[in-house]
Order: structure tokens, then sequence, then C-alpha cells
């Protein structure tokens, strides 16, 4: 099995479908901080079968962490301080979510409308994002 | 400021208050003649629909107030590429209160996040179309005192018919209500709709035979099957005769029973039964004006107690 070793201050977001830690690298906006990140793919898991982990050397405040909820809620953050877990963060579907689904609607306003943010809002009941503007659900997968 | 997107936006207090409104206006339209004077409308029509159009005008002139606008969006600057928030910021200087219609779904939400003025949504695509709902309400209200206690049958086009769905909706939230969905297979009720009235414990029925449930119904709420929403000829000519309303089943129904219709008809409603006094679609073209006046009022903010 590959090691990858401790950090040392930062985040380790485990138990991400396998697969998806590419986009969540995109997603989190990583490849425009100057920070190291180490991506371990299909690492074996119990629990999972297969995993993906991302370890980021950056401190948590400074990422938009509303899109990992959305890409997947199950996903553990673990935030390092001294090389040590100091505290385990909860996920929660945000209420309201920018420019993270784009509306496939064609009939929607924000298929002409010029530099319209896309904004999904969350339907509680059904745990579901529907359009601000045209309350279709997205049925993308990010 | 206050806008009005969807029927909902309003609870059913506020909608208490906006009907009682209406109904004084239909007693004393003299008293509400003048309350509007000074006060601009603009129509914002980028797709034609004359009888919404002329229904929010006929509604600010009976207020005293004066229109302008355009009613579709060749005459507009939309034909030039100008996005519907830079349109409303405009039309925010040249008037006092909108009432947009718009082909694109969420479109009148767009132009209300950048409005210095209310914003009604005059309908927007499929999505929604409040004032039609509201005169829907009224009408039922002002013919039969009151919203709950009822067996409605929709019928019809039940699968893109935007009015229904928005009643449905709306009727949702008054007690004891159940609805009987009368619809060819291929127009019926979406299941997103039946699993929220399922999920709120609120009967209904889906039924292919208007006549074997005319007995049962309080109201009936007629829609036109139409000829847009298909992507073949075929599909379109089968299906559009599928329900005519005529004297027959009429005869069949309760003699208090009211029948609704969003209008405009094509053959679905036969003009016998125009005669009958249970048809009350023209009425509630009239019902129409009034509830738009009451919103104008309302959205404007004017005091009508000082009237």
């Amino acid at each position: 099995m590959l090691n990858v070793g401790k950090i040392h201050e930062g985040f380790v977001l485990d138990h991400i479908k396998a697969g998806k830690s590419l986009s969540l690298y995109h997603h989190l906006q990583l490849d425009k901080k100057d920070c190291t990140v180490a991506m371990i793919m299909n690492a074996k898991s119990e629990k999972m079968g297969k995993k993906d982990i991302l370890k980021v050397e950056c401190d948590i405040e400074e990422m938009d962490m509303d899109v990992l909820a959305v890409i997947d809620h199950n996903i553990t953050v673990n935030v390092i301080k001294d090389g040590e877990i100091v505290a385990k963060k909860e996920l929660t579907l945000p209420k309201e979510i920018k420019n993270i689904y784009k509306c496939k609607n064609p009939r929607c306003i924000s298929s002409i409308e010029q530099e319209l943010p896309h904004i999904f809002v969350l339907d509680e009941k059904k745990e579901v994002y529907r359009c601000k503007y045209c309350e279709e659900k997205t049925r993308q997968e990010l | 400021m206050r806008h009005l997107m969807s029927p909902l936006d309003f609870s059913v207090d506020e909608l208490e208050k906006l009907f009682d409104l209406a109904n004084d206006i239909e007693k004393n339209r003299e008293k509400y003649s003048h309350a509007c004077n000074g006060k601009k409308l603009a129509t914002c029509f980028y797709e034609p629909s004359t009888r919404t159009r002329l229904s929010f005008e006929s509604a600010m002139l009976s207020l005293g107030g004066s229109v302008l606008g355009f009613s579709d969006a060749n005459s507009s600057s939309a034909a030039k590429g100008e996005s519907v928030s830079d349109t409303i910021r405009m039309i925010s200087c040249y008037a006092d209160i909108c009432a947009m219609r718009h082909p694109k779904e969420g479109a009148p939400m767009v132009a209300s996040t950048h409005s210095r003025i209310p914003v009604i949504n005059a309908g927007d695509g499929g999505h929604q179309h409040p004032t039609q709902t509201l005169t829907d309400l009224l009408t039922i209200r002002s013919l039969k005192g009151r919203l709950n206690n009822f067996t409605i049958g929709l019928c019809g086009d039940l699968k893109f018919g935007r009015t229904v769905h928005s009643l449905i909706n709306a009727l949702s939230r008054y007690d004891n209500i159940t609805f009987i969905f009368v619809s060819p297979e291929e127009l019926r009720i979406p299941e997103y709709i039946t699993d929220n009235l399922k999920e709120q414990n609120i009967p209904y029925k889906e039924v292919i035979s208007l006549e074997e449930v005319m007995p049962e119904l309080d109201l009936l709420y007629m829609t036109r099957v139409q000829r847009e929403r298909f992507f073949n000829e075929e599909d379109y000519v089968r299906l559009k005769d599928f329900y005519i309303l005529n004297k027959e089943k009429m005869s069949l129904a309760k003699p208090d029973m009211l029948v609704l219709h969003p209008l405009p008809r094509v053959n679905e409603i036969s003009v016998e039964v125009d005669d009958d006094e249970r048809a009350v679609y023209f009425k509630q073209v009239q019902y129409g004006v009034y509830v738009r006046m009451a919103l104008i009022l309302t959205l404007l903010e004017i005091d009508v107690n000082s009237l």
C-alpha cells in the first residue's frame, strides 16, 4: 500500500467516493491555491471497498466547504493542527449554492441572461436542489 | 417593496385581504376610480398575450392610472439583445409598477432582483402565472362564498397545464378539498403533484371519463389542449377533442356546480353551455380585472382606507 505522510496543518477529506477526488480538487479550487495537496485514489476501505482521500495543507477557513456537502455529504472532514486531528467538521447541505450546478433547462432565463449566476436552492423536503429561477431540479452529478 | 412571482407568495390571510379588497372594488367601482392617479403601470410583454395584457391595462386604467409598455419582444430592446435586468432598471425609471410576461421561466424573478418598482409575474413560460390563479380563487370565493370544502374536477391537459398546477398548489392550502383529475392517459397530471398531495393526505383520484364523475363535482375547471405543447400534430389532433363539455354532460352535474376555464377556449366547451348559469368563465374574466386592481393597490401600498 502506498504511504503518504502526515500533514502538519490543514485538513484531510476522507471517505470520498472512489474517483471523485479530482472533481473535488477542482470544485474546491485547489488548483488556484499555493498549497501542498496529496490525492490518494482507490485506497482500500473497509466501509466503502474503495475510497479517495485528499490531504490539503491549507487553513480550512479559507475554503468554501459548501460544495463538499453538495457533492457527497458522507465525506469526513478532519481538521489537522500540529499533525493531529483536532476537529471533525459536520457537512450540511447549504440552503443556496451559486455557480456549482448549471441549470440545463433550455426554457430557463439563465440560458440567455447575460452573466446571471446559476443559483440553486435546497428543497429540504426532497433533499434536491432546484434552480432559483425556473425551479427545475438538477439531475447533475458533480 | 413586494413583488408577485408565485401564487404562494401571499399567505392565506394575505389572500383573504386581497380578495376582500377585490370584492369591495367590485361593489364600489367609483370609490377606486382615482386611487392610482398619477401612477404608471408598465406592461412588459416579451411574448404576445392579449388577454392578460388587456386585463392589467384595464385594471390600471380603472384605478385612474396610466399604462405604457410593449406587447412583444420584437418591439422592445430585447430584440437588440438587452438583458432582462437592464430592461427593468430602465423601466424602473419610467413606471411605478411592472407586469412582465416572458417566454423564459424565471425572467420576472430576475427582473425583480434588479427592480426599484414592484414586479408582477404575468406568466413566465410553462412555470407560473400567479394572477390567473388569483383570478380563479377570487371567482370561486366570490361565487361560492368559500375556498374550502369542495370536490373540484380538473379536466383536459393536466400534464402541461400551468394554470392547473398552480391552482392545485393554491387550493391545497385550504381544508377539505378533494381533487378529481380527468384526462386522457397521455395528458395525466405529473407524478410530483400527486406525490405532494399524498404527502399532505389530500384526497384525489384520476379518471378518464368526465361523465362518470360529473355528479360528484362542486367545481369543474376545464382547460384547453394547447397545440404548442405537442411535438407532433397527430397527437394534438387526436387529443384536442377528447373532452368536449356540452349540455348533455352538464345535465349530469349538480345544480350549483360551477364551470371555470382560464380561456381562450377552442372547442372544449360547446357554445351551447355558455347560457347555462353555472358557466362562469366570462365572469371569471371580470374577476381577473378586480383581482389585478386589488393587487396593484396592494403592491403600490395605496392607503385604501383614505379613499
